[in-house]
């Protein structure tokens, strides 16, 4: 048995996901990052997430896990962060349940600069109800409430975060396992509110309608158009073009988290060794 | 401890405090706002944490993320804030997390009339949010009353381990009144597990009393929690008779201690030909206008409903047994007189005000001398 697999729930495997499907890979790369930090094992640390397929992640984790409402996951989260600051507390979220029904936490969550470090699944679709539109499908794709293209326009989730004063902003792919292990560590050591948006593939409700190909296909299309930060920024803008996109830590700031500042409040109130 | 001019909504915090309650979220709204307000300084004093969240769905995530995590936990809003936070109600029902909900009433629907006094959101206490459950839902109607309840509440929510909504009203969450309150509380502490992990332990295995020891995050039980209907594993069942079951159990650990959670104020009942049924701020006025109808011969009797959910069918079934009538006074357009109709086996007449104001007595005795002629 591998290490990491110490970090599941064998007895709930195989998960529910459709065989292609990228959430796999980053629900893997979030227990290796996990497996590399000392500070976190499996009983001081809580997995929450909202609903979506994404949010059956934490099913799978062997660790105090809390299956929330759609789109709240950042609110209970901050709720066990609050309660028990000994705690590591990790958000898995999708990209309809985070910037969609769950914006408002998000945003706030941010602001707050609570200790969360929140992993978005980024699928560019509601998967679970069979490939709805998000704020996060791209211009121009379809979805069955898109069928002649979106002309939404998407959120790009890292501006969103970094404006809303999260202290770690950054992307990564389901393609570049060993940059995503990396990027979630990174995250989790940041003491406030992290957010990495990892880009996944999802072949059955968002591929398969755009003719993306295979997974394979949709995991090289990954590789081709992901840009490395220090890349992007020395690109010239002709050249930020097509499905282009950057990944990589956007935005790193030293800034209390809410749970520190709390602290000094009961200080001061005369209740902080009760 | 010496008596205090002190407020309704003051009173709640202080008894939520008492009760052991080391967590609040909230959003501003009055007329509840005043709870918020004294938890914002009384919790961080005694090492617990107040927070004020974007909304108030966000106010009831962060208190069941708190309440999982350890803390006794409260919210508090009016209204339109009581009908937002109604999805994760549900949740703490279906995924039982104790968690106390105080709405102090005010006009309604939508914004209503802000915020004069109403009691129109007595059957959302009860159905508010979406498919079967069970909830308590208990209501004061003095500054020191407020206080036993908010107790009450927080014990029962731990011990049943449900949402309670403390349903109270403008006119006693901003009643003021001069009250000593009680030093001798008792307390439910938060359910632990009886068995380690190593010997079997699974989170929502019923206890005798059909509640489930729930382990807190953090103690290395490595709990599953999801508002998807679940086996005693915590995670999710497809199979019709675990859903059966489940929902039975939930709703049985509530009704089978039904007598205990019940309370019912009565007085003036061993005469009584009538009786005058209310409730929380409502219930001050009935009794004012019951002494004035007793004083004017008529055999009345005065009836407080403590519990409203689980409604106290018994008790109204039992006294109206030697009733001629029964006059149900609420401040809404009709709401728990459905419920005394069901239960009562005598005529049931509706004294019903919606127009901001508060009940004057007379209205209520105008009622009983209505109530008298029609049963003739």
């Amino acid at each position: 048995m591998r290490s990491y697999e110490n970090f599941f729930r064998q007895n709930r495997l195989p998960h529910l996901w459709c065989p292609g499907c990228g959430n796999g890979i980053v629900m893997k790369a979030i227990v290796q990052a996990i497996e590399k930090n000392p500070d976190f094992n499996q009983d001081n640390t809580v997995i929450v997430s909202g609903i979506g397929c994404s949010s059956r992640a934490s099913g799978y984790m062997d660790f105090d896990t809390l299956h929330t409402a759609h789109g709240r996951a950042i609110p209970f989260a901050t709720g066990v962060k609050l309660a028990n600051p000994a705690l590591n507390v990790i958000v898995i979220t999708g990209d309809g349940d985070c910037t969609a029904i769950g914006g408002n936490h998000f945003i706030h969550g941010c602001r707050r600069n609570v200790d969360l470090t929140v992993v978005l699944f980024n699928n560019n679709i509601y998967g679970m109800t069979g490939g709805q539109a998000s704020p996060m499908t791209p211009l121009g794709k379809k979805a069955t409430t898109a069928p002649y293209g979106s002309v939404d326009r998407p959120f790009d989730a890292c501006k969103l975060a970094e404006a809303a004063g999260a202290t770690y902003v950054a992307r990564s792919t389901a393609f570049h396992v060993q940059h995503l292990i990396k990027t979630i560590e990174d995250g989790l050591n940041n003491r406030g509110f992290s957010f990495i948006e990892a880009l996944v593939q999802c072949p059955t409700a968002y591929g398969r309608r755009n003719k993306m190909g295979d997974p394979a296909k949709m995991m090289a299309w990954m590789r081709d158009n992901a840009v490395m930060k220090n890349s992007w920024d020395k690109l010239p803008d002709d050249k930020k073009i097509g499905d282009k996109f950057p990944i990589g830590l956007f935005f790193k700031a030293e800034s209390e988290s809410y749970d520190e500042s709390y602290k000094k409040v009961q200080e001061i109130a005369g209740g902080a060794a009760k | 401890m010496s008596a205090r001019l002190m407020q309704g909504n003051e009173a709640i915090a202080e008894g939520a405090l008492k009760a052991g309650v080391r967590f609040f979220g909230g959003y501003p709204i009055t007329p509840s706002t005043e709870i918020a307000e004294s938890l914002a300084k009384m919790l961080p004093k005694v090492g617990g944490t107040f927070v004020q969240m974007e909304d108030e769905i966000a106010s009831m995530g962060v208190i069941l993320g708190a309440s999982l995590a350890g803390k006794k936990v409260l919210t508090a809003s009016s209204g339109p804030g009581i009908s937002l936070k109604q999805e994760l109600i549900g949740y703490a029902a279906a995924a039982e997390i104790p968690a106390v909900i105080v709405n102090v009433q005010r006009v309604g629907p939508s914004t209503g009339q802000p915020t004069a006094p109403s009691q129109g959101d007595v059957m959302q206490a009860r159905w508010g949010t979406h498919g079967d459950h069970s909830i308590i839902v208990l209501s004061p109607w003095s500054v020191k009353e407020a206080f036993e309840i908010a107790v009450k509440a927080v014990n029962y929510a731990e011990r049943f381990r449900t949402p309670v909504i403390l349903l109270t009203d403008e006119i006693v969450g901003h009643l003021r009144e001069n009250v000593e309150l009680p030093t001798d509380i008792e307390v439910y502490p938060r359910r632990k597990p009886k068995i380690s992990r190593a010997e079997g332990y699974q989170p929502f295995t019923p206890d005798q009393d059909l509640v489930p020891n729930v382990a807190n995050f953090g103690e290395g039980y490595r709990i599953h929690v999801t508002g998807l209907i679940h086996d005693d594993t915590g995670f999710p069942s497809g199979s019709p008779k675990i859903t059966r079951e489940q929902i039975k159990r939930m709703h049985d650990k509530i009704s089978r201690a039904e007598d205990e959670i019940i309370e019912v104020h009565q007085e003036f009942m061993d005469d009584a030909e009538f009786a005058v049924i209310s409730f929380g701020g409502t219930a001050r006025t009935a009794y004012e206008a019951v002494l004035n109808a007793r004083k004017r011969g008529i055999k009345v009797g005065f009836v407080r409903l403590i519990t409203i959910f689980p409604f106290a069918d018994k008790i109204i079934r039992q006294i109206s047994k030697n009733l001629r009538g029964i006059l149900v006074a609420e401040l809404n357009f009709g709401q728990i007189v459905y419920e005394v109709e069901r239960a009562a086996q005598c005529p049931v007449k509706l004294c019903a005000k919606y127009d901001m104001t508060i009940f004057e007595p007379e209205e209520i005795e105008k009622s009983i001398d209505e109530l008298i002629l029609e049963v003739k």
